[in-house]
């Protein structure tokens, strides 16, 4: 399997570490991943060192999830692993091994948009459009965290039940944070996730 | 990031042989520190053990006694939606809530978010500035620096660097203790004892030593638990580490306290017990705010300031008063 650094991946990384191999201290071979995505089993081989973000851009080419910060900081590369929102930026394809991703390519239903993409597209919830799969894939998850109950740092009454009924604007805000959006489409985010949340 | 093996662990005794061993061996759990890390080469492991799959260490669970027992790999998120951590320990569900964003909630564990290292700039310069804690003997950018983020306690010519952990602010606050499983079979160590400060080997975050492995920690039920707050205060509303922070418990008769507990975030290489406060605290009414306040400032008289961070010494004080009354109000 080839090492060499595709042009045009964006993965700055993948150039430095040629160094790393030519010491040959650890040439570390690809091993293979079971996983299912977006309802399909697939197996990838992947370096350990692969994110699940690269390997689901340059293994799957699926390149609807976004590559920004790369740090765990911005939330544009957010995905589902088994259900729960998480940063494939941060994460290890290769311990990925018999999960379940859902990227934003998935979300849609029998051609149907899900009620969230329809909404951000009704509200204007972007403009240059970067963070928006993040966006999207963030709040579809953090709609059912607070359908299951989950608290925030913005729920004023920790002991008592969380309902979606208490899913206020400023919930909404708090429980969004981890997803930046530079063209400051917030406002409208919010109205998008608001209407979301109102049918379903 | 440099490449790296990865093999998975199912068996404790093997994962703690396998870390005695191999000084190039680091566990991954969320690994939600350990990627940035490696991402800024700020850790460069040659081998990573995957502890994700090893049995029983994600429960949370209740004690006979009434405290509180959470895996080292259950969830940041779990822990918080926990029902009875919500009710009974308010400033841990709270200081869990107030960290990171939902993603990395949802991904980094317990025994991995105190194991968390500084978020110092300098030493997560990605190109690697002066720092002891990266490059031993290389010096501190950051004492002469930058630093308004750094140390007012504790600090030491090697290191200026914090802690940036909300939960074991809460943790030190309660007297948590961390059950770690080593060569030599469990030990546990008290909360206040697991971080270090810098002294001239600021590289050593903690005590731990190799082929340890935390699998718990456990929170003692106390009065103060139960009546606890955890106050942040940071340069933006949310998606931020602390300035300073404030975990704070307390006990009352009617208005009057009985027993106080309160540690501090931000302020140094370890959460920071005020002892003196708690000290002084006892038997002063919780109306009295200039009572409360002189109180506080009994553990502020050995603060060390650098140049950027002034500051902090008059927030801290105000953080923890603010967060004591809102303690108070619970009781």
């Amino acid at each position: 399997m080839s090492r060499t650094p595709k042009p045009g991946s964006g993965d700055a990384a993948t150039d430095k570490t040629s160094s790393g191999t030519a010491t040959g201290k650890s040439r570390i071979e690809p091993v293979p991943v079971n996983l299912t995505v977006n309802g399909l089993a697939r197996t990838i081989t992947v370096e350990p060192r692969m994110t699940l973000l690269d390997a689901l851009r340059e293994k799957l080419a699926l390149t609807g999830t976004k590559k920004a910060c790369d740090r765990g900081e911005c939330g544009a590369c957010t995905v589902h692993v088994d259900g729960r929102r998480v940063l494939s930026c941060m994460t290890l394809a290769a311990m990925m091994e018999g999960k379940k991703i859902k990227t934003i390519e998935g979300l849609e239903e029998n051609g149907m948009l899900h009620p969230l993409q329809l909404a951000f597209i009704e509200h204007d919830g972007f403009q240059c459009g970067f963070c928006t799969s993040g966006q999207i894939m963030s709040g579809v998850a953090m709609i059912e965290e607070a359908k299951a109950g989950w608290p925030s740092a913005a729920t004023a009454d920790l002991g008592r039940h969380f309902t979606l009924a208490d899913l206020s604007r400023a919930e909404i805000r708090e429980r969004m944070s981890g997803n930046l959006c530079r063209c400051a489409c917030y406002p409208n985010i919010v109205d998008a996730v608001v209407e979301a949340v109102a049918r379903s | 990031m440099h490449p790296f093996a990865l093999s998975r662990a199912d068996d404790p005794a093997k994962a703690i042989a396998a870390h005695a061993h191999d000084p190039q061996l680091v566990f991954i759990a969320g690994g939600t520190d350990l990627i940035g890390l490696m991402k800024d080469r700020a850790a460069l492991p040659e081998r990573l053990l995957d502890i994700n799959g090893l049995p029983n260490m994600a429960r949370i669970d209740a004690l006979p006694e009434g405290g509180l027992r959470i895996g080292a790999l259950a969830r940041m998120s779990d822990v918080a939606a926990d029902t009875e951590v919500r009710r009974r320990f308010p400033v841990v569900a709270e200081a869990l809530l107030f960290a990171a964003s939902g993603q990395l909630r949802n991904m980094a564990s317990i025994g991995g978010n105190i194991m968390q290292r500084t978020r110092c700039a300098y030493f997560r310069d990605e190109i690697g500035c002066r720092c002891n804690k990266r490059n031993q003997g290389s010096g501190c950018a950051a004492l002469r620096g930058l630093n308004r983020n750094h140390a007012i306690f504790g600090w030491s010519e090697s290191c200026v660097a914090t802690n940036p952990s909300d939960l074991a602010v809460a943790l030190a606050a309660m007297d948590a203790v961390v059950i770690v499983l080593g060569k030599t079979g469990e030990r546990l160590i008290p909360f206040t004892d697991f971080h270090r400060l810098p002294g001239s080997t600021p590289q050593r975050d903690n005590v731990l030593d190799r082929g340890d492995l935390i699998v718990a920690i456990e929170v003692p039920a106390t009065v103060e638990a139960h009546a606890s707050h955890y106050l942040k205060v940071r340069d933006r509303a949310s998606y931020e580490f602390a300035l300073v922070s404030a975990a704070a418990g307390v006990a009352t008769d009617g208005r009057r306290i009985r027993s106080a507990r309160i540690a501090m975030g931000g302020v140094a290489h370890k959460p920071w017990r005020l002892t003196a406060a708690e000290t002084g605290l006892r038997g002063i009414s919780l109306d009295d705010i200039d009572g409360l306040r002189s109180a506080i400032a009994a553990s502020f008289t050995d603060a060390r300031p650098l140049a950027h961070n002034a500051f902090k010494v008059e927030l801290a004080q105000r953080a923890a008063l603010r967060a004591l009354q809102t303690a108070g109000a619970r009781t």
